[in-house]
């Protein structure tokens, strides 16, 4: 009969560890700081980088930070909005990737911090990438980790078979698609991948266009610009006399394509060699970079497709200490040198790159001066604002550009354009965000 | 001693056990009211684990459906977004949504092709394996089940593989033979794509379950059926289809149910292909809705819609079919 009590008893604690869980699990966002050193937590995905911070940490006794690994952006964001909803929970320094940062700004998640940094810090960046930090404004939400500046990827060995110059303009590069399908129909300079937002927001910031921008109290939304339009009939045309391939990008398929030389090119960003390194192990050596086909050849330019900054949260309560590993961490020469060894980045911060990055990745070997030339085209990434909900215009790309590159026709190209843009308004709207039309 | 205190009860008396004790009875009492404790003790985990991970969550869902969160000027800053109450405006814009309707109407489609043809290979598959002259019957009946062991998100990467033109081993047959056939991508053919994952991974469970039926009916019902001249086909269509009736409409509740929730398979296909679209089915629109957009509110009105045409429509055709499957049951 004892065991009655003996089993209440048991079942009070099941529920209160169950509950325990349940609350626990948070960082240690507020530390007294009193006396001891000032702790504070990262939240990254960067490989590596416990190393780099633990350079820090040698030198500053008085400011400790621990890294705390994350899954990714996506699951990062996540949990960072639930901590911030919460209350309590969110890290004093969170990893994030450029188009997150409206989002997160918007939830009331970033510290801003530009009276925390010294006011040349923007002077370390090209203006594109210190553009999605500021949101367009004169606040500071996070300083620049890397930037993924777009290059053209091309097989040398292919181009040289079939006497094809490389391309410098559009118009060149649609005349070598049309080479390259012609010589051997199961071969395309690219493809128009309905899967990768990413990738033609990077094609338009080239172009010249920013899909969101803020006029007094209100945002504009400018996906249906002429800029955009020119870009989706430019490739709405290529598709529909297939002169370039409609499958989505990351697949099984185009994998092998690549590594096969079905894919002859790729336009993709400074991070590419590392995909083509473990997608298409067999073409190592055959690839060569060059910089962007352009609309403009007098004005080079280029877009941005994926990196990341890192930011100070709202619930941090050592915003300043923070903010100082934070310009450390990013423009530091050491630190930056340590990110480019440690963790194999491609650092935003354009002084200490330049150094940082003397020899070619492995997989281009061949070409010597690669760090040179992307060191150049990073330079030319136009300016680009992204706004608070990116996330809807990126799955309205993925849903309307499906249906287009299905039609393979470039009207249906223009009418995604219009069918992004629509869905964004009306999302802004409905949430009850002042637009601007 | 139970039997006594009630007959006492009942014969009027007060309740006193025989050679009674005031300190036997304090006891007596206290074990009474221990004993009352007892099951709830027992039940304490299951109830905890049950509030906590079904019945909270179920209810945090309906409570957020009816509300919303907005947002003011830019959004910026703290203070910029307010949750408040929104009534039934969650559940009005989700039915009148074109995107959650036309995933409504594709799983309709889908359900159509899958569900008679899952239900009906697995019936024919459990009825040769249930026929005197099987052979290899363990090995046939593993075979067939081991696809529902298999995770669906493994199973549609497998499948992509083979629908995919470009690595598929089958299309380069096709290749070699000179016959064109086109991608199973395509608009027309993606739905049977799709389906063909559920059904390959679902026939084996559904087999197991008529099967077992079948083995439940006793040997003296085909005796006499064949000793009256009874074929094999016969046998099969007028006793063994009959008897396992029930189970058929249980595989085919539980089919229904399972083609409104079809989520893993498209959901793991969509990124090889340009014709599964982020809303392709309810589930899909659900999730977009929550973890893409990040609007919790509206995905849950409809996760409670959904959880409810699940309800009515597996009561209402249980219901409608009681009466036949299993009136006969009742009647004996």
């Amino acid at each position: 009969m004892r065991l009655t009590s003996g089993t209440k008893v048991a079942a009070v604690v099941a529920t209160t560890a169950l509950l325990a869980t349940a609350c626990s699990g948070g960082g240690t966002g507020g530390d007294d700081a009193a006396d001891g050193p000032v702790e504070l937590t990262f939240w990254t995905w960067t490989p590596g980088i416990e190393k780099v911070v633990d350079l820090w940490n040698a030198e500053n006794p008085d400011i400790q930070v621990t890294v705390n690994k994350q899954d990714g952006g996506d699951p990062a964001v996540t949990k960072l909005l639930t901590a911030i909803e919460a209350g309590s929970g969110a890290p004093d320094l969170m990893q994030a990737e450029y188009q997150k940062l409206p989002q997160l700004v918007s939830a009331g998640a970033l510290a801003d911090i530009s009276g925390e940094v010294s006011g040349d810090l923007a002077g370390h960046f090209p203006d594109g990438v210190w553009n999605a930090v500021t949101l367009g404004s004169d606040a500071v939400y996070a300083v620049p980790q890397d930037s993924g500046p777009m290059q053209f990827y091309y097989r040398e060995d292919v181009f040289a078979e079939l006497g094809l110059e490389v391309p410098t303009t559009w118009e060149e590069y649609a005349e070598v698609a049309r080479a390259v399908h012609v010589s051997d129909p199961t071969k395309y300079l690219g493809t128009f991948s309905a899967n990768d937002a990413g990738w033609f927001t990077g094609l338009t910031q080239q172009a010249g266009a920013s899909w969101y921008g803020i006029e007094g109290e209100s945002w504009t939304v400018a996906i249906d610009s002429p800029e955009v339009r020119q870009v989706a009939e430019y490739w709405g045309g290529l598709v529909e006399e297939g002169a370039i391939d409609n499958k989505p990008m990351y697949t099984p398929e185009w994998n092998a394509a690549l590594n096969d030389g079905s894919q002859v090119g790729w336009l993709s960003a400074i991070w590419a060699p590392g995909v083509l390194a473990g997608n298409a192990a067999d073409t190592a050596g055959k690839w060569r970079m060059a910089p962007m086909p352009q609309w403009d050849a007098s004005a080079p330019a280029t877009g941005n497709w994926g990196g990341s900054a890192t930011a100070v949260t709202s619930q941090s309560e050592h915003a300043a200490q923070a903010a100082e590993f934070v310009s450390w961490l990013n423009t530091d020469p050491v630190a930056v040198q340590a990110l480019v060894d440690e963790s194999g980045i491609y650092p935003a911060d354009i002084p200490a790159s330049t150094a940082a990055l003397a020899d070619p990745p492995e997989f281009f070997a061949n070409q010597p001066d690669f760090y040179e030339l992307a060191s150049q085209t990073a330079q030319t990434a136009n300016p680009f604002t992204y706004g608070p909900n990116i996330n809807v215009a990126y799955s309205a790309y993925n849903d309307e550009f499906a249906k287009a590159t299905e039609a393979r026709t470039q009207d249906a190209f223009v009418e995604a354009v219009e069918a992004v843009q629509a869905a964004t308004v009306a999302d802004l709207k409905n949430s009850g965000f002042s637009v601007n039309e | 001693m139970t039997t006594e205190t009630t007959l006492r009860g009942a014969l009027g008396g007060t309740p006193t056990p025989r050679r009674d004790s005031p300190r036997r009875s304090a006891r007596a009492r206290s074990v009474t009211s221990r004993r009352a404790g007892a099951p709830w003790a027992f039940l304490a985990p299951a109830i905890v684990l049950f509030v906590a991970f079904l019945a909270a969550p179920i209810l945090y869902a309906l409570y957020l459906s009816f509300r919303t969160e907005k947002v003011s000027g830019l959004g910026l800053g703290p203070g910029s977004r307010v949750e408040m109450w929104n009534g039934l405006t969650n559940y009005v814009n989700a039915l009148a949504d074109p995107e959650f309707l036309g995933s409504v109407g594709r799983v309709g489609l889908y359900g159509l092709v899958v569900v008679p043809v899952m239900l009906g290979s697995a019936l024919l598959f459990a009825l040769l394996l249930d026929s005197r002259r099987a052979r290899a019957r363990n090995f046939s009946r593993v075979a067939i089940f081991l696809p529902y062991a298999v995770p669906a998100v493994i199973s549609s990467l497998l499948w992509g593989f083979l629908y995919l033109p470009g690595v598929s081993p089958f299309y380069w047959i096709f290749e070699q033979l000179g016959w064109d056939v086109p991608s199973l991508f395509s608009s027309r053919l993606v739905m049977f794509a799709v389906a063909n994952i559920a059904v390959w991974g679902g026939v084996g469970f559904n087999m197991v379950v008529i099967y077992t039926a079948l083995k439940a009916v006793p040997s003296e019902l085909y005796e006499a059926a064949e000793l009256d001249g009874a074929s094999q086909v016969g046998i099969a269509w007028r006793i063994k289809i009959p008897i396992v009736l029930p189970s058929i409409i249980m595989t085919f509740v539980f089919s229904m149910i399972a083609t409104l929730q079809v989520f893993a398979e498209p959901m793991t296909l969509r990124p090889l292909s340009n014709t599964i679209s982020t809303t392709w089915t309810p589930l899909m629109k659900v999730y977009r809705d929550a973890f893409t957009r990040g609007d919790l509110y509206s995905a849950s009105a409809t996760s409670v819609i959904i959880a409810l045409a699940t309800f009515l429509l597996s009561f209402g055709f249980l219901r409608l079919v009681q009466s036949r499957a299993f009136g006969q049951e009742e009647n004996r």
